[in-house]
């Protein structure tokens, strides 16, 4: 018994080396996994990038099942997800992984996003890891876009003609530019197609590729932890940080247990509530595409409410769309606005304590207004967080200067 | 191999200009990939003129066409329309449709060329949605000085019955009026307006 044993383990490590004569598997392996030193004080909020990674994979194999039914027709889109329903096996399973995916890349990326925030994760050295990783944002909201119209109902229709329009408000430009988006005078079947293309192809390669990205910036400079200070300060005489542990297998066993929660939520939403209210999967998308008739009610999917609710806000057209864009694409700023010496809000003063506060307070309104029909109080409650919106970021660079910021200790604590 | 004497200055001027017409040959090569995306001839050559009957449209009923995809709307004004729409010149942004499009029939106080026939594009110059058509009456009518008109559900933009976009509201310019004509006082054409039969 043993012997046999023996042989498969050596038969194993000779196919090892094999590889490694011709492959540096042990050295990525090492460098990435094995002998990458994460910080050992990792809590709660460190668990979602590797659930976006988690999320992505989710995507990318239902999303390759679902091509196999769907049609990128206007005659035949709605049809064929109705199809893959009611007649595909275990098709509904499928689509409702991936539109329920969509919604969970939203929810895990805006946390990962606001760990950045709670721990100044954008920091010196890390301003390029924050810029890829917005730019792996950008992407997804564009992926999540095209994706919204392949159903070819109701809201995907109006949806896309609306943000399609926002470029058209770009001054001389615009109009050709929207057409040249649309590939046509309206959305229609052109349009449908050439979405499809860029939601299946192009862009899962630029996340893939991003996504590469952003883990070797990661690994270039290290991870920031909860307390914000640099463990590479501190090593012993092996050059291993005194307060760093191998990433495997302590924190691939960390997050394999946050993978296990995470989808026992995520499939509770699968299972029992996929259209999560109309939130998830919104009730006007349920009628086919009808070009002649807006439906009375029309909202964007709820994580991208808070932008459009900024949008309606501003009572002038290229006003509305440059403060939309603007709030989107802020947070690529968030290094330079930062005047703060300290990382971790832990060692922050009240200033940013409060402002941080503010802000998710009004994120979290905005996109419960986005939601809402257009009545002048309404209106007036968006003007007012908009303005907490961009406060939040102009104001940095003053408030974040001003922080009666507390003495960071030297190594990272046991909290 | 003597290295010593290379001639810097010949290698560089044969980087700079590998890189000037690789990087010619880069932008020669993204124009047809720009270009295939705009709209092709079989998309151009749907949007000939439709032609509507409009004998059995009542007054104060509203009809809609479609015309190169988009929704027209044919709206039959009463005489007490028209007065209201005269008496919300003050509240309009461009009561004389000087920064909007029209053809130069249409532009005039009631935006048509007959009072009593209102033809425009269905799509909010705001964002592209497709407004209600809300009477004076009407339930959901978006305030209560409301003398009829349309209203856009997605950004709340209000236009009068002749289509002029009202002050304070996202949209910044009156519904478009195609080009169209009279074939007969019951038979319209849309889409086209030359004079020469």
């Amino acid at each position: 018994m043993a012997d046999i044993e023996k042989q498969i383990v050596k038969g194993l490590t000779g196919l090892r080396d094999w590889v490694d004569d011709r492959f540096p598997l042990m050295q990525n392996w090492n460098e990435h996994l094995a002998k990458y030193y994460a910080p050992k004080n990792f809590n709660f909020w460190y668990f979602f990038g590797a659930l976006a990674i988690l999320v992505l994979v989710i995507q990318i194999l239902t999303g390759i099942w679902l091509t196999m039914n769907y049609k990128p027709s206007a005659e035949g889109a709605f049809a064929s997800v109705e199809y893959i329903m009611r007649d595909v096996s275990w098709g509904w399973f499928i689509r409702y992984m991936h539109s329920t995916g969509a919604s969970a890349f939203f929810v895990v990326i805006f946390l990962h996003m606001f760990r950045a925030l709670l721990y100044g994760s954008y920091k010196k050295p890390r301003e390029l890891l924050w810029l890829s990783g917005m730019a792996i944002y950008l992407v997804i909201m564009g992926e999540a876009f095209f994706g919204y119209l392949l159903p070819w109902g109701q809201m995907s229709y109006w949806g896309a003609k609306v943000i399609i329009s926002l470029f058209g408000a770009l001054p001389i430009i615009g109009p050709d530019l929207a057409e040249w988006i649309r590939g046509d005078f309206v959305i229609s079947d052109v349009t449908l197609n050439r979405f499809f293309s860029l939601h299946v192809i192009a862009f899962p390669l630029l996340i893939l590729g991003l996504v590469g990205v952003h883990i070797l910036a990661l690994h270039e400079v290290g991870s920031n932890n909860p307390d914000g200070v640099d463990i590479k300060k501190h090593k012993d005489a092996d050059g291993i940080p005194l307060d760093g542990i191998p990433f495997h297998p302590y924190y691939t066993v960390k997050d394999i247990f946050g993978a296990v929660v995470f989808l026992i939520f995520f499939f509770a939403v699968v299972f029992f509530s996929p259209e999560m209210g109309g939130y998830f999967l919104e009730h006007a998308n349920f009628t086919p595409a009808d070009p002649f008739t807006t439906p009375a009610h029309i909202a964007p999917v709820w994580y991208f409410t808070p932008f459009y609710a900024i949008l309606r806000a501003v009572p002038d057209k290229l006003g509305g769309v440059i403060a939309m864009g603007l709030a989107v694409n802020i947070f690529l700023l968030l290094p330079w606005l930062d005047r703060s010496p300290v990382k971790s809000i832990r060692y922050r003063g009240m200033n940013y304590k409060i402002a941080l506060t503010a802000f998710v307070i009004s994120f979290v309104t905005l996109g419960w207004l986005g939601m809402q029909g257009v009545t002048p109080l309404y209106t007036w409650m968006a003007r007012f967080f908009s303005v907490v919106y961009f406060s939040f970021f102009f104001l940095m660079p003053f408030y974040t200067a001003f922080d009666n910021d507390k003495a960071v200790p030297d190594r990272v604590t046991d909290k | 191999m003597e290295n010593s004497n290379v001639d810097k200055s010949r290698r560089r001027f044969l980087t700079a200009a590998a890189t000037v017409v690789g990087g010619a040959g880069t932008v020669a090569g993204a124009i047809p990939f720009i270009a295939t995306m705009a709209p092709s001839a079989k998309t151009k050559a749907v949007g000939a003129p439709v032609e509507v009957d409009i004998s059995n449209l009542q007054p104060g009923e509203r009809l809609i066409k479609e015309w190169q995809g988009k929704p027209v709307w044919i709206l039959r004004r009463t005489k007490e329309m028209l007065e209201d729409i005269a008496s919300q010149d003050a509240d309009v942004r461009d009561p004389a449709s000087d920064a909007s499009a029209q053809p130069d029939y249409a532009k005039n106080e009631y935006r048509a060329r007959e009072d009593e026939y209102l033809i425009v594009l269905g799509v909010c110059t705001h964002l592209g949605c497709s407004p209600k058509f809300v009477l004076k009456d009407g339930d959901n009518r978006p305030s209560e000085d409301w003398k009829g008109g349309f209203f856009c559900p997605c950004h709340g933009s209000r236009f009068d019955l002749a289509g002029r976009v009202f002050k304070g509201v996202p949209a910044p310019t009156n519904l478009v009026v195609p080009p169209y004509k009279f074939l007969s006082p019951s038979l319209l054409l849309i889409g086209d307006d030359s004079e020469a039969v």
